[in-house]
């Protein structure tokens, strides 16, 4: 049971109110000089007021970063990163005051992507007392989530409210030295967000969904750890349609997802980071380790994104298939227009009997995008029984841009199965004529066409969250039809 | 209602395949277009839609007297033109129903109307339906996607029909039909007849004719129509093939 005071600082983390609280002693504290060091990570940690064994682990993974090297086998195109070159801990800058001040360009996107008016202030980086609404209603799911005995707080709160449960998982998915970007991202997090769902409990609303404007200030190095108990769901949202402009360009996210016996776990993300002009100038880099384990008998996690954001992508979020019997799936849209490139994909790791899982890739690329699907499916020697079904989809606009599908499949037991899918079509001159000469605007027809190619991810989305990202789908090609 | 005067058009190669036609089509008439393969029928009715890929060099086309050819496809369709297609193409995973709402909301905005929601939508469909005297077994599936050529063909009259434009151009529309799918789709076409629409009808085979009487019959050949007269032209061709183009220039 959870203590009352407890349940007020959890209320507190999660309510704008809670937000701001948090980052008080952050707030008062100058900024970091640019640069990376043993100290950088010591200064972090101290800041956060973290445990002794978290600064070990920090500092565990920072050694490992220093022997490894910048990962290169994407099909990317990334100008090297200086990572002296920026600062690991600088205090919130302020935002613009009222509306007037704001980009009218973002407004108008705001207002194509329906966002509604009360939201739209604090997305654009408004001082807080503009989200009065959200936070009431945070408060009111908040409680509810209390009495059920769930966690969900700011990582830093995790850390201080709940050790056990950190120490026990944190790493425990995506190891500190599991690759370039994880190795980073664990000796410099900055915050991120931890939930816990208990034994048989199935969370009664979509965890975060109220929480866009809290998404929207994610850090540049978040840390995300979500643990379902035994026979426990949670549908967790992340991400936010509106576009997201930061002063940081590299982005180096990890999440862990760990589901426990008959638990079951639904991520979903829209992605729509500041993806440069069209000359592929700025733009944020984004490269993300999301990985989820099974742990358990018949234990699911399904990952759905649409990615619709950021000059580079590099993400695979990825599922472990430990308990007999558990199920991954992946859906994905991923677009890349003007001088995007996206590499991403996912990899199903089949370790226990009679694990299935699902993949269906969709790609879109305009402009002078390049999209890359990577997917591993690996059929461990134990794996008995196992399937996989894998569907990768590319479609093109123009003849300028690029689609590849790299699948990479290893059977190491007679009895599993896999099968792979794979089209590349164009959006034809015929369809949109079809569609306009009906009456639609060549904007709805391509809106209609790309809608409908990816409708197989889109049906996975939460219900509000899918119609946000119908209509982003089509801002994010506006002007890749001449 | 539609007004083409000396119309020339050429292809992107260059090729000029209309050369100057010229058509009066008044409200509530159906003409028919015939000719050899080759002749410009199909182009025509792609000109007039405001297909991507044909250029005008020459000529007017105006549509209750407002000058066409500025317009985009969209445009004109909101107008009130509508082109069954020969070959209506496959749009996966768009459901049929969807896409016909989403085209009526958007030549409705242009006339001035409200939005349909999805209940008064499907009342509108059912109402349709029963009219045509069609089933309802294609509107759940995606557009076109993996129609039979009759189905295809039905759909694209079934659209006609909820869309209500001023100008129907069928291209083909009786183009792969069996006897039963050529019987259900003119029945249709018939039961859209009105004082206030007119209809054009591009065919190459006098048989759609034995279903949907026109009021007048024009035979292209050439880029240009060289002959036109009422109904019994279209038996006449029938008896003596279009080598009587031939005989008849001679």
């Amino acid at each position: 049971m959870t203590s009352p005071d407890d349940s007020l600082d959890t209320i507190h983390a999660l309510t704008g109110e809670g937000y701001k609280y948090g980052f008080v002693t952050d707030i008062e504290s100058d900024s970091l000089p640019p640069g990376l060091d043993e100290s950088t990570v010591r200064f972090i940690s101290a800041k956060k007021q973290e445990p002794e064994w978290l600064l070990e682990w920090r500092l565990q993974a920072f050694r490992h970063w220093l022997t490894m090297e910048n990962p290169d086998w994407a099909k990317l195109k990334v100008a090297p990163i200086d990572y002296q070159a920026s600062s690991y801990y600088s205090a919130p800058k302020e935002g613009p005051k009222s509306l007037d001040e704001v980009d009218p360009e973002l407004l108008k996107t705001y207002e194509k992507l329906g966002i509604p008016l009360g939201e739209r202030a604090a997305l654009a980086g408004i001082a807080v007392d503009a989200v009065f609404d959200s936070v009431s209603v945070a408060t009111t799911f908040k409680s509810k989530l209390n009495e059920m005995g769930i966690i969900f707080c700011s990582f830093g709160e995790a850390v201080r409210e709940h050790p056990e449960l950190v120490r026990k998982y944190l790493g425990s998915v995506v190891p500190q030295g599991d690759n370039f970007f994880s190795a980073l991202n664990s000796a410099v997090f900055s915050d991120g967000s931890f939930a816990y769902i208990p034994p048989g409990i199935r969370c009664p609303m979509e965890l975060s969904t109220y929480f866009r404007i809290n998404a929207a200030k994610s850090g540049q190095f978040e840390r995300t750890l979500l643990i379902c108990d035994k026979g426990s769901y949670v549908s967790y949202l992340e991400g936010c349609t509106a576009p997201m402009r930061d002063e940081n360009q590299l982005h180096a996210a990890v999440v862990e997802l760990i589901a426990l016996e008959d638990a079951e776990i639904k991520y979903s993300t829209v992605q729509n980071w500041y993806p440069g002009d069209a000359q592929g100038k700025g733009g944020i880099y984004n490269f993300v380790t999301k990985r989820g384990a099974c742990r358990g008998d018949r234990a699911k996690i399904s990952w759905t994104q649409v990615e619709t954001g950021s000059a580079i992508t590099w993400k695979y979020p990825s599922c472990l298939l430990e308990g007999d019997g558990s199920v991954g799936a992946f859906y994905s849209v991923a677009i890349t227009n003007n001088m995007q490139q996206a590499d991403t994909g996912t990899k199903m790791i089949h370790l226990g009997k009679n694990t299935t899982s699902t993949i269906i890739s969709k790609g879109i690329s305009a402009g002078r995008g390049q999209n890359t699907y990577r997917g591993l499916v690996r059929m461990q020697p134990k794996a008995q029984n196992a399937r996989n079904f894998t569907q990768c989809d590319s479609l093109l606009i123009g003849d300028r841009c690029g689609a590849h599908t790299v699948p990479y499949i290893e059977v190491r037991n007679p009895s599993a199965r896999c099968e792979h899918e794979a089209t590349t079509s164009k959006i034809s001159d015929d369809q949109m004529f079809y569609c306009q000469q009906r009456g639609l605007s060549k904007e709805d027809a391509l809106s209609l066409i790309v809608n409908g190619f990816c409708k197989e991810v889109l049906k996975e989305l939460p219900m509000e969250f899918a119609v946000e990202a119908q209509k982003l789908l089509a801002v994010s090609l506006e002007g890749s039809v001449g | 209602m539609l007004n083409i005067k000396n119309l020339h058009a050429k292809i992107t190669d260059g090729r000029e395949i209309l050369k100057g036609i010229n058509l009066d089509v008044k409200p509530g008439e159906v003409h028919a277009i015939m000719g050899p393969n080759g002749s410009g029928k199909s182009t025509l009715a792609s000109v007039l839609a405001g297909r991507p890929g044909y250029e005008v060099t020459e000529g007017s086309v105006t549509f209750d007297g407002k000058d066409l050819l500025p317009l985009a496809a969209d445009e004109r369709a909101r107008e009130g033109i509508f082109l069954a297609f020969q070959y209506p193409v496959e749009i996966p995973g768009v459901n049929n129903m969807y896409f016909l709402r989403a085209a009526l909301n958007a030549v409705r905005r242009h006339r001035g109307q409200p939005d349909l929601d999805a209940g008064q939508f499907l009342k509108a469909v059912r109402a349709k339906l029963k009219e045509l005297e069609i089933n309802d077994d294609l509107l759940q599936r995606g557009v076109n996607v993996g129609f039979s050529g009759g189905e295809k063909k039905r759909n694209e009259i079934f659209q006609m029909a909820m869309l209500e434009p001023k100008l129907g151009l069928l291209d083909e529309t009786d183009s792969g039909l069996d006897i039963d799918a050529l019987r259900l789709v003119s029945n249709g076409i018939n039961k859209l007849r009105s004082p206030s629409r007119a209809m054009v009808l591009i065919t190459h085979y006098q048989r759609l004719l034995d279903y949907i009487e026109p009021d007048h019959i024009h035979v292209l050949s050439g880029g240009k129509i060289v002959m036109s007269g009422d109904k019994t032209l279209a038996a006449e061709l029938e008896k003596r093939g279009y080598a009587m183009l031939d005989e008849t220039a001679a």
